[in-house]
């Protein structure tokens, strides 16, 4: 038995714990502040990949990530955290994708490697859709769990998975071949991993080696393990009117800076006699009381 | 044909979820303003109940099915019962509730059918659109409208090209209204054809569903704190001030996710909508996504160290000061002055 397993991350700028210095004044999101990081979901996800591999033998976990070159980073952050080896998504045809576009590229990545079982994270915090691993499920043709919150059990044939709903939880069976997405509730993912961190802190796609103007003939000679693989749409084989904006059925028609109109606020200091004033105002027009 | 179908969940308790109603009742208007009829989809068991409701809402049609097997709601059966009706029916809108059944479902049908989907709008209108390189001007499009990543803006996205024009609403953003006369529907019987082994791929064990808790959304008076709380012990004198006043609290995307507050309390565009009477923003900003979610409140007091915090333009009373210090002296001049 041999479970090929695909986790499927993505790096995104942090917008969470948006601190008083990542918010203009303006109420806008300072993105130069904001620091790339691996999709939060996307860590669930891989921790629930690596569980299934403690539990059973000869699992692979392989990640796939969409992006520019530097998504690189999340590859090797996967790797050092326990994944078998990675796969860099990368083209500028993919620009501009919106979901439907993005699952379409990635279903032909995830189709090269013809998995038991795809992880993904159950939303990215730059979009919160949740909407990439379903349409990824359905053009495999393969059934999807959402929400997935807790791996029971697993066996050659079949896994129990507990999802995470609105009010409550629901225990599923599902064979093989399937998608889940991983709920923010699932098990944190373990850290790093010293060894791995030092055999493959020098893992690299091509194009970050060539950027440095590094010889990377020897290295990737020698350590065949180091090299993280590029794929274009070319060599996913994607058809590239189903890529970015020509394959992208949404549109934005219109953006539109919010300007606040000024309320006529009336304005009190954290002094006694003011909160005093605040308080005797709403309960004399009834807001309260 | 060209008409805007809703999905409507159903509830444990085999009624149509609010979120269903509420988008039945910005269909109808959509309806109105296209000239089209609204249709309504049911799936599940147990439905009497649930066609019943769907009588004040103006539906000319309901699709529905109604089987055991189709309750609780399983991915791959509800899917292909809503893709084979929407290949038949041809939607021009079809729209659905921003849930965990939602979210599940309507992503696979847009796959399915090739088309646009838009998670968690804030507003829905309809509107042309002028594509000035092709020189083709759509008429009457869905304008899916929803706060995008990146600050205060406002993105409108359309489907110029494909059918129907999906989108997800979460719940409360839409106001629930029902007629005072009830309609007389067209019953029409859904078809799954043949099911497949992949649809039967997933069986459910074990179910355990809790009554909701909290229900921010009949509050009167929601005391809300965001990331400038600080911590999780100093939203505790929100809560104190939420039982003198006989409130609830809420928290923003930020509080929820550095685990100040849980996450049925978070407002703003992926957590609920709210409209009490009054709104206190406590170490808010005020986010856009957030905003979206609250803008609608009838009084709003922001109480924020900083005078120039985007919610403030908002608020009827704004506060300067520190939230710590500020609503101690609120309960305190309350109990005072109600004496």
């Amino acid at each position: 038995m041999n479970l090929k397993i695909v986790v499927l991350a993505k790096q995104v700028p942090d917008t969470r714990n948006v601190g008083k210095d990542a918010m203009k004044e303006d109420g806008t999101v300072n993105r130069g502040a904001l620091p790339a990081i691996f999709n939060p979901d996307d860590l669930n996800a891989l921790e629930m990949a690596l569980e299934m591999k403690d539990r059973m033998r000869n699992v692979e976990v392989v990640v796939i990530t969409m992006g520019p070159t530097r998504a690189a980073d999340i590859i090797r952050e996967a790797i050092f955290r326990g994944a078998d080896k990675g796969y860099l998504l990368t083209d500028r045809k993919f620009a501009g994708s919106d979901t439907l576009a993005t699952s379409y590229a990635l279903f032909k990545a995830v189709q090269k490697i013809n998995p038991d079982l795809i992880v993904c994270g159950l939303q990215a915090i730059d979009g919160d859709t949740a909407q990439v691993g379903p349409q990824i499920a359905e053009k495999l043709h393969i059934p999807q769990i959402t929400y997935v919150e807790k791996l029971n059990d697993i066996t050659e044939n079949h896994m129990m998975l507990t999802r995470r709903l609105e009010r409550g939880v629901e225990t599923v069976k599902v064979n093989f071949p399937a998608l889940i997405t991983v709920h923010a509730s699932a098990n944190p993912c373990r850290p790093m991993h010293a060894k791995r961190l030092l055999k493959f802190k020098h893992a690299h796609t091509l194009s970050e080696l060539q950027d440095q103007n590094r010889d990377y003939t020897d290295l990737f000679k020698e350590h065949p393990y180091l090299r993280i693989e590029e794929w274009n749409a070319e060599s996913v084989e994607a058809d590239e009117s189903y890529l970015g904006l020509s394959g992208s059925p949404t549109k934005v028609k219109e953006i539109e800076s919010v300007v606040l109109t000024q309320k006529e606020s009336k304005r009190f200091t954290d002094k006694d006699q003011d909160v005093d004033q605040l308080m005797k105002e709403l309960l004399e027009t009834r807001v309260i009381g | 044909m060209k008409n805007i179908f809703v999905y409507c969940e159903i509830t444990e308790e085999h009624r149509v979820a609010d979120v269903s109603l509420e988008l039945l009742s910005k269909g109808r208007k959509l309806a109105s303003e296209l000239g089209v009829a609204l249709e309504a989809v049911v799936i599940g068991s147990q439905l009497k109940e649930a066609f019943e409701q769907l009588c004040y809402f103006g539906v000319s049609v309901i699709h529905y099915a109604e089987n055991d097997n189709l309750f609780p709601y399983r991915t791959m059966l509800h899917a292909k019962l809503v893709q084979t009706l929407f290949e038949k029916e041809q939607p021009e809108i079809a729209l659905f509730g921003a849930t965990s059944v939602g979210r599940d479902l309507a992503p696979r049908i847009a796959s399915a059918l090739r088309c646009g989907l838009t998670a968690d709008c804030t507003s829905l209108q309809i509107g042309d659109h002028t594509d000035e390189r092709k020189k083709i001007t759509y008429k009457k499009l869905l304008y899916q409208i929803r706060p995008a990543f990146g600050g205060n803006i406002i993105a409108t996205i359309i489907n110029p090209e494909t059918r129907p024009q999906m989108a997800t609403v979460r719940e409360g953003v839409m106001k629930l209204e029902p007629q005072q006369v009830k309609n007389n529907p067209e019953f029409k019987k859904m078809d799954a054809g043949v099911i497949t082994s992949v649809e039967e791929a997933v069986a459910i064990i074990h179910r355990h569903i809790e009554p909701p808790k909290i229900n921010l959304k009949a509050a009167q008076i929601l005391i809300a704190g965001g990331y400038g709380m600080g911590s999780k012990e100093n939203f505790n004198i929100l809560y104190e001030l939420a039982d003198l006043l006989g409130g609830e609290v809420g928290g923003t995307r930020a509080a929820v996710d550095a685990g100040f507050c849980d996450h049925e309390r978070q407002i703003g565009q992926t957590g609920v909508t709210v409209r009490p009477k009054l709104y206190i923003a406590c170490g808010i900003s005020g986010a856009v996504q957030h905003r979206a979610g609250m803008d609608q409140s009838a009084k709003i007091i922001s109480i924020n160290t900083s005078p120039q915090a985007p919610i403030n333009a908002i608020a009827d009373y704004v506060v300067v000061g520190d939230v710590m210090k500020v609503i101690p002296k609120m309960i305190q001049s309350y109990k005072k002055q109600i004496k």
